[in-house]
């Protein structure tokens, strides 16, 4: 375990001082800031003000940004090492395969982590410098599908990164699976339900499974309990479990995904040439 | 030591070893020559456990590098040829190796020292920022200070300029009892001194294998 966790810092470290960690931090330290000075906090939308409003708006923009920043910086964690003989050394010290794989696991999720959570700790705090009502609830559960989001992701990352030769092409691949994943959220499933060809229950299945667009309905349920924003969609949801059992599947299933694909991409580091 | 037995590795249709038998022992220091795409690399890389054999197997003392790595790396040092891209500055490179392979961080400083190399003042640089020579012999330094029986070189010196090389070769005289010493090179003369076994490798096999 001591080899696990100083591999992890040592990861931290590195990527605490790499420039993509800056922009990463900034973006979403940035967008935060930016609410605050476009006055969401003090506008009324759709009937959701102040902080739950920002908070909102922040997830929906996460929705779009998170994924895709884990997925290009995390890819390239053992593929790039491998380009870049980097694996060859380092593994040339009596560590085992698990402790380096996991150890670079944890690090790396700290990494991505840690900003968007701080981002959110800084609208809480601003807000109560404000006087505003800090809605804990939304917050803590925000928090938690955040948590959830970024392990999937993640593990999708480490997944590719496990079995991709070249840094390139692993980008190439985390690119195509956000936009495939991204253009499930609406595009293409609207396409699917205009040409009539599957069942409705079919289409909503899909959606479902993708954990960006899981993430995107559990975000809106906690303001709107009844999905009403949804339309029809809401009654296929509600009609199979309630929203409570809906938010925890929504934790649950992201944090299970990231984890699968993270293990298979142990198993996958385990068994091929490491160089 | 080192008993490679029928060992064949493939890559696609390109056989970079072919069905190659060879065994290293106690107080052999032994240069591996051939043209590039021998297969020199890919034995080397077998013995470290890299690479999983197509057939045949690698044994190191007894154990299986890909099976049994932390027991068969606990007593191997390995130098590439180019010294890798590692973005930890030196202080945490060194935390890395002697946390991970419980060398003495003080071992690692004096051989530094040794190879004129000032650790204490770059404790804080990245080690991909450091110049191609220094970053050669902070790794030569993390070879010797890991006291292995078996100590893989592959083109050690590149980097170094005569004084550094003579350094190098200075310690290596000095550390080599008991030891497997396998060097890659493309220049014999550098290391006729040291060494007293020479295989020359073409096409994935060992075409002369001379004691002396």
């Amino acid at each position: 375990m001591k080899n696990l966790y100083l591999i992890a810092y040592l990861d931290l470290k590195e990527s605490i001082r790499a420039k993509w960690f800056i922009v990463y931090s900034f973006v979403f330290g940035g967008l935060i800031a930016l609410f605050f000075i476009a006055g969401v906090t003090e506008s009324q939308v759709m009937g959701f003000s102040g902080l739950s409003r920002l908070l909102l708006m922040y997830i929906q923009i996460t929705i779009v940004i998170l994924p895709i920043f884990i997925l290009i910086t995390t890819v390239r964690s053992i593929s790039g090492d491998r380009d870049s003989h980097v694996l060859e050394y380092m593994l040339s010290f009596p560590i085992s395969l698990k402790q380096y794989y996991w150890g670079k696991v944890l690090g790396r999720f700290i990494t991505v982590y840690i900003p968007v959570l701080f981002a959110m700790i800084i609208a809480i705090a601003y807000g109560s410098f404000k006087g505003a009502n800090i809605p804990w609830g939304i917050f803590f559960l925000y928090t938690g599908l955040l948590f959830s989001m970024s392990s999937a992701f993640l593990g999708i990352a480490f997944f590719i990164s496990s079995f991709v030769k070249s840094s390139e092409i692993a980008l190439g691949i985390a690119f195509f699976i956000w936009i495939f994943l991204l253009s499930f959220i609406d595009i293409a499933l609207i396409s699917l339900m205009m040409q009539e060809r599957v069942n409705e229950g079919l289409v909503i299945f899909i959606a479902l499974i993708n954990p960006m667009e899981i993430f995107r309905v559990a975000a809106i349920s906690l303001f709107d309990p009844e999905l009403t924003v949804m339309g029809p969609v809401a009654f296929y949801i509600l009609d199979l479990m309630s929203q409570g059992v809906f938010v925890f599947i929504s934790i649950i299933y992201p944090l299970m995904l990231g984890l699968l694909f993270a293990f298979l991409g142990y198993k996958i580091f385990e068994k091929k040439d490491l160089v | 030591m080192i008993k490679c037995s029928n060992l064949t590795k493939k890559f696609g249709s390109n056989i970079s070893l072919n069905n190659v038998t060879c065994e290293f022992h106690k107080n052999e220091s032994i240069a591996l020559m051939g043209a590039n795409g021998a297969g020199k690399t890919t034995l080397i890389r077998s013995i470290l456990g890299y690479y999983h054999p197509d057939s045949g197997s690698v044994k190191i003392n007894g154990f299986d590098p890909v099976k049994n790595r932390v027991e068969v790396l606990q007593n191997i040092s390995f130098v590439p040829q180019l010294p890798p891209p590692i973005k930890l500055n030196l202080d945490e490179l060194m935390q890395y190796i002697s946390i991970g392979a419980k060398i003495d961080k003080q071992l690692i400083m004096h051989y530094a020292n040794e190879m004129k190399l000032d650790i204490t003042s770059n404790l804080h640089k990245s080690f991909f920022t450091l110049s191609g020579g220094m970053k050669q012999k902070m790794l030569i330094a993390i070879s010797l200070a890991k006291k292995s029986d078996i100590i893989i070189y592959d083109e050690p010196t590149a980097n170094l300029d005569p004084k550094a090389r003579d350094d190098f070769y200075k310690l290596l005289n000095e550390n080599e009892d008991e030891k497997v010493l396998l060097f890659v090179t493309h220049r014999l003369e550098e290391v006729k001194d040291l060494v007293n076994r020479q295989i020359y490798m073409d096409l994935g096999k060992v075409v002369s294998d001379e004691k002396f």
